[in-house]
């Protein structure tokens, strides 16, 4: 019974907002502010007639690719940067100028480099997701404490061995949190750059529905992409507790 | 074997031309204050400080040897148990870096784990540990490799009274079995007198050996260390 009333009062922000926007939906009665009803009804269609699975597709590949390959790649700098002083002296200043810059600063410049094709979202994602994971994994490093590594040093183990059995698991609840930080921000990223530059995708729907004065359209794509930003954030947080939860 | 010798040792800001001879199977404590060099020692012993002067081991000039190859065992005052392994994996981790057959693994941890009374704990994760808990499986990660020489930083300071005696007692009953050369650094005047073959008093870089009797009379303790 507890738990129920729980659920109940945990959730009555939402319920009390959908309420609000229902009512407010029928007083106006304009396609400026379709209801909460009209909304799910136009999610329905989307989904049946495949429009919102060809673009959702479209995004998701996008992101996934540009969110792998920038992870990926901030992860092997970053460690490169933490094992190596000369690579970290050389590198980091070049990161930490770059770092603030935000990832939609870069699309201009990526327009006129890339050009306006597949390519751009997936390098615009790679950007957003590498900086902040490389400089995740330098600091993730650089906090593991120096008796860790004579500790395993004295206990015989080569540099390559410590890497793998020490530093990197040791230094990964930094890396998650990077990771996690930047899961919500490359939905935001294509979203931009389907807005502006290309013509399918999340982004791309949102923008053809605003020509057409269509709210609900976009309201069911801003949904949408907040229910993937946050599915994204809560795998990779599950992915964490799997791989660190036993020992964190 | 773990003979030790050491020719002129100095490092900077903190050891001034030491000369030492520990002999093959000796328990030397070495007794200073905070700040007197003591740990400096164990450093350029396991090879993890830059220092001047020759270091020898079993005879053999060790200076340029890496730490990996030097065969020590070392425990810092603070364990650092790897927190992401199992106390099974953490004493394992120098027998797997070595690549050690696994049936050979398995024997040598529950051996060593009996010899501690650790083997409830063994799949255990650090964090779930009590301070004498850690400090048993950070003599059994230490010794599990069979080194020739045990390094030890202070590991009794952080246990109470009881613990650290028992430990104690158990410190030296392995290092006779396993005829370890342990050099042992504490401030700790009754870890000195109840463990050591031989006493190193160490000051402002420099060192001198003193006797257990002087150590119980606390002469020096009263001079210098208070």
């Amino acid at each position: 019974m507890d738990k129920s009333i729980n659920i109940l009062l945990k959730n009555s922000p939402i319920l009390v907002f959908l309420l609000i926007w229902e009512v407010a939906g029928w007083i106006a009665a304009t396609p400026l502010l379709p209801s909460f009803t009209k909304v799910v009804g136009e999610f329905y269609d989307l989904l049946i007639s495949g429009i919102l699975i060809e673009n959702l597709g479209h995004s998701f590949v996008r992101v996934v690719i540009g969110y792998l390959a920038g992870g990926l790649f901030g992860i092997i700098i970053g460690i490169l940067m933490g094992t190596n002083k000369s690579i970290e002296t050389a590198l980091k200043p070049l990161i930490s100028i770059l770092l603030p810059i935000p990832t939609l600063g870069w699309l201009p410049l990526m327009m006129l480099w890339v050009g306006i094709n597949e390519a751009l979202p997936i390098i615009l994602i790679f950007i957003c997701a590498f900086f902040p994971v490389a400089y995740a994994t330098l600091l993730g490093i650089k906090e593991i404490p120096q008796e860790y590594i004579n500790s395993a040093k004295a206990l015989g183990a080569s540099n390559g061995y410590i890497l793998m059995r020490i530093i990197l698991p040791l230094a990964s609840p930094s890396i998650f949190t990077g990771l996690r930080l930047e899961s919500g921000m490359v939905w935001k990223t294509v979203l931009a750059a389907e807005m502006f530059a290309i013509p399918t995708g999340i982004g791309a729907l949102m923008i053809n529905a605003e020509s057409l004065i269509r709210v609900d359209v976009i309201m069911v794509s801003l949904m949408v992409l907040a229910l993937m930003s946050f599915g994204f954030e809560k795998s990779i947080y599950a992915l964490e507790k799997a791989a660190i939860g036993k020992w964190r | 074997m773990g003979a030790i010798r050491l020719e002129n040792i100095s490092a900077e800001f903190c050891l001034e031309s030491v000369n030492l001879e520990i002999d093959d199977g000796e328990f030397v404590v070495v007794l200073g204050r905070s700040g007197a060099g003591k740990s400096t020692i164990l450093n350029i012993l396991a090879g993890f400080l830059e220092h001047s002067g020759n270091l020898y081991l079993d005879g053999k000039l060790i200076n340029h040897i890496p730490t990996q190859k030097r065969g020590i065992g070392y425990l810092h005052q603070a364990i650092h148990l790897f927190p992401n392994l199992s106390v099974y994996e953490n004493i394992a981790f120098g027998l797997k870096a070595q690549n050690f057959p696994e049936e050979t693994i398995s024997k040598e941890i529950e051996k060593m784990a009996k010899m501690l009374q650790i083997s409830h704990l063994l799949q255990r994760y650090p964090k779930n540990l009590s301070g004498g808990e850690k400090q048993r499986v950070g003599i059994a990660r230490s010794i599990v490799t069979k080194p020739k020489v045990l390094l030890l930083d202070e590991p009794l300071s952080s246990l109470d009274d009881a613990t650290a005696k028992e430990i104690r007692k158990e410190l030296k009953s392995l290092a006779a079995m396993f005829k370890l050369t342990v050099v042992y650094v504490t401030h700790d005047l009754e870890d000195a007198t109840e463990l050591a073959s031989k006493i190193i008093y160490i000051e402002n870089g420099k060192i001198q050996k003193i006797t257990k009797k002087e150590v119980d009379e606390c002469i020096y303790y009263k001079k210098t260390l208070e």
